[in-house]
């Protein structure tokens, strides 16, 4: 190697400038620079991001960066949320914590997203890294509370344990009991997932009573409304909230010291919960509703007028979700109350039904974004949209940074011009300039596509779904879109032309997924052969795609770009798009 | 598991469909999507892809509206957690996973969406590519290899049709057809 000159810094000095880098993406550059930079660079890394975890190999992290505290790990790909992806597709974890388990005895935070662990991974966290301090399971399936016991009885760091949205056989309640009595650093617990009848609630506030910093917590529908008082009476300081069901008959004792309890929660910012509500109850949060920030009610049944003066008694919120029940005229409330307002999402109450429940339209959403100048993010559901309100909301929005627009019938025109809704998208993109994120539906052509490779040049992920005409769409977007990380498209009439003329953009993003749509198996196979650092995995259950023509469509695609390899852990219903594919089948 | 169903670009979804709602329920027009798309009914019911095409009974009409995998985008305990403003008995849906011995993947669907078991086996049936036998109460399931089995809340394994209808609904956890010996086990004691 060159000898250092008088200009270098000594490593030392390199490794404690490192040390203010905290971000991946400038640890990634800085690594770059030089082969010096490199090494030092990574040893010194301690937090690391996988968004997927097929695209390297945990030999290859561990290789790379030997002492590593905290790692991030993505599995399944988004659409696995709206059962897209059919189980036993992936995504398991042991793999990583059994090598991690060796190789970084020290590690402290583990953070997974939409993959599969098993009770046997839990009990090797629990075993292997006594110094766990979070452990956030995210979408996460495959355990149950057997394994959340191990890691209750071992982990004596732990602070924060979060099981948002994942799906837990719920074996017994108990296994809150395995916190040992000396267990005291609690302090952001998400529980809401768990089913079970007997999440064994003495041992809950116990827990509760004994863990001095907890901030955050979280419960399971099964925790009666009656219960609230006595639990956050124990746990004045919390921050972030969220309740059982909400719903019990009206009794005098129980409502006053509801209220109470409320009161004395001086810095109570965050609720959520609200499962089965009811109006009578409301009430009690009266006197935390001017300082909250955040408040989920999407799965509260609360209509108007209760739903509304709720939301008009919160001018801090920034962070609202609720059902549609909210209504326009709910919705305008909102956009005259909560001024600093940052993120609304809107549910359907009734995604399924025939004709529509309740009247929010598309004017609700244009009266948000006229009356809350901060609104970044967004996400609704409706029934009916036009180009002029999209033009609307896009003017008075331009510093959207995740819209995301699910119109129930997902191929319906513009209401009152009957044209597809190209024009209104398109201006979305056009004076978003820092739009990240974009859901589409609607009636829509290639136009759209058009627009939005042309201007929306930072964004990262688009989600498509019955929308285009031809495989114009997909290579505008794929030629345009420069920042483009993941696209996720179902039910469209494209596919091969697009993907084989635009192949190698696909090395640049993380994924690619598309289902129902045109694209061949003959072109997998191409693609499969021309680019040996993607995985092409095509996804059928009517069979191995040897049994039919090259020009059939496959059912599912998933392209990702990976430095591992194809991946070994396929169950029978994927296949791999290889160079050997072709020789591996005769 | 049979060998593949051919891929039918003409498939007519009205002709093959198979029991979404209620007897009794006018159908509507189908979403509107490309013919793909039609073709991939919902987890929830039976996948048109496995249908049986000439065996198809109407005796119940068809659904109002076709359910489409994956929209709207929502995701399924969003969806357990719906209840519509109509009234209570009607709100929220049932979803159970369905395994099948020997089959490649697991499927969810939504018990509410049947109203007995004929339903109910049909829809499986459907799924699955298979038949499940007939039913008597001391016997079982007879003349087939398979018999549609469930886990009720205390985790015990059942025989799908012990219990009354709603019993059934509101105590099963999960669904799982299984196959030989075990299957034969199961539906000779009741």
């Amino acid at each position: 190697m060159q000898k250092k000159t008088a200009y270098s810094f000594p490593d030392e000095i390199l490794e404690h400038v490192f040390s203010f880098i905290q971000s991946g993406k400038d640890r990634n550059a800085a690594s770059v620079v030089c082969k010096s930079w490199y090494e030092i660079e990574r040893w010194c890394r301690r937090k690391i991001f996988v968004g997927n975890c097929y695209a390297v190999s945990p030999t290859m992290v561990i290789r790379r960066f030997p002492d590593i505290r905290s790692i991030e790990l993505k599995g399944k790909p988004h659409f696995a949320d709206f059962n897209l992806v059919p189980d036993g597709w992936g995504g398991y974890v042991l793999p990583w914590i059994s090598e991690m388990a060796g190789a970084y005895p020290w590690l402290e935070e583990i953070r997974l997203k939409r993959m599969v662990i098993t009770d046997e991974s839990l009990e090797l966290v629990a075993k292997s890294f006594t110094n766990v301090q979070v452990l956030v399971l995210f979408s996460c399936e495959g355990f149950s509370t057997d394994g959340l016991a191990a890691i209750a009885a071992s982990c004596k760091n732990l602070r924060e344990l979060d099981l948002r949205d994942s799906e837990v056989d719920d074996l017994s309640g108990h296994w809150l009991n395995h916190f040992p009595d000396t267990y005291t650093s609690l302090v952001s617990l998400n529980i809401s997932c768990l089913g079970s009848d007997d999440v064994s609630f003495s041992a809950l506030e116990r827990l509760v009573g004994r863990c001095p910093n907890l901030r955050r917590l979280l419960l399971n529908r099964e925790v009666p409304l009656d219960k609230i008082a006595n639990l956050l009476s124990r746990a004045p300081q919390l921050i972030e909230f969220g309740t059982g069901t909400y719903a019990a008959e009206l009794r005098s004792d129980v409502y006053s010291n509801l209220a109470e309890a409320f009161c004395n929660c001086k810095e109570l910012k965050c609720l959520s919960g609200f499962w089965d509500a009811v109006p009578a109850y409301l009430p009690v949060i009266y006197s935390v509703c001017s300082r909250l920030t955040s408040l989920n009610l999407s799965y509260a049944p609360i209509q108007n007028p209760d739903l509304t003066k709720l939301v008009s008694q919160c001018p801090s919120l920034q962070r609202m979700l609720v059902l549609d029940y909210i209504e326009d005229s709910g919705l305008e409330v909102l956009a005259s109350s909560c001024k600093d307002l940052q993120e609304l999402r809107v549910f359907p109450s009734d995604p399924f039904g025939e004709e529509p429940n309740v009247s929010l339209t598309e004017k609700g959403l244009v009266a948000v974004s006229s009356g809350c100048p901060k609104l970044q993010s967004v996400l609704y559901f409706c029934r009916q949209m036009s180009n002029a309100a999209l033009v609307t909301i896009a003017q008075n929005c331009p510093n959207f940074t995740r819209f995301r627009l699910c119109l129930l019938d997902p191929k319906i025109a513009d209401y009152r011009t009957l044209q597809p809704l190209d024009v209104g998208f398109g201006a979305i993109v056009e004076h978003c300039k820092d739009l990240r994120r974009l859901s589409l539906s609607g009636l829509l052509t290639d136009r759209v596509f058009e627009y939005i490779g042309m201007h929306a040049k930072k964004l990262e992920m688009l989600s498509v779904a019955f929308a285009g005409e031809s495989d114009l769409a997909l290579h505008h977007v794929l030629s345009g879109c420069e920042s483009l990380r993941k696209l996720e498209i179902m039910n469209c009439p494209f596919g091969d032309k697009a993907l084989l003329a635009n192949a190698a953009k696909l090395e640049t993003m993380r994924s690619l997924w598309m289902s129902s749509c045109s694209v061949s198996l003959g072109a997998c196979k191409m693609l499969g052969q021309k680019m040996p650092r993607l995985n092409i995995e095509v996804m059928d259950e009517k069979g191995p795609p040897d049994s039919r023509a090259e020009s059939d469509p496959v059912d599912k695609l998933y392209i990702y770009r990976s430095v591992a390899g194809p991946r070994f852990d396929m169950p029978p219903f994927v296949w791999t798009m290889d160079e050997d594919f072709a020789s591996e089948l005769s | 598991m049979e060998g593949s169903v051919g891929y039918d670009n003409d498939l007519n979804l009205r002709a093959t469909e198979l029991r979404l709602g209620l007897p009794g329920t006018e159908p509507v027009s189908i979403v509107r999507s490309n013919k793909r798309s039609l073709q991939q009914v919902a987890d929830d019911d039976c996948g048109v892809n496995g249908c049986k095409s000439d065996d198809q009974n109407e005796t119940a009409p068809p659904p109002p509206k076709a359910q489409i995998v994956g929209w709207p985008p929502i995701r399924s305990y969003r969806k357990n957690n719906i209840q519509t403003k109509k009234n209570e008995s009607e709100g929220g849906g049932i979803y159970v996973k369905v395994s099948m011995d020997g089959a490649p993947y697991l499927r969810k669907i939504d018990l509410k969406i049947y109203s007995g078991y004929p339903e109910l086996l049909q829809a499986i049936e459907n799924m699955f590519k298979f038949t499940i036998g007939e039913y008597s109460e001391r016997e079982g399931y007879k003349g087939s290899d398979y018999a549609p089995t469930y886990e009720d809340k205390d985790g015990d394994w059942m025989l799908v049709g012990d219990v009354p209808w709603e019993m059934f609904i509101t105590s099963c956890k999960r669904l799982r057809i299984m196959k030989g010996s075990e299957a034969r086990g199961l539906g000779c004691g009741v």
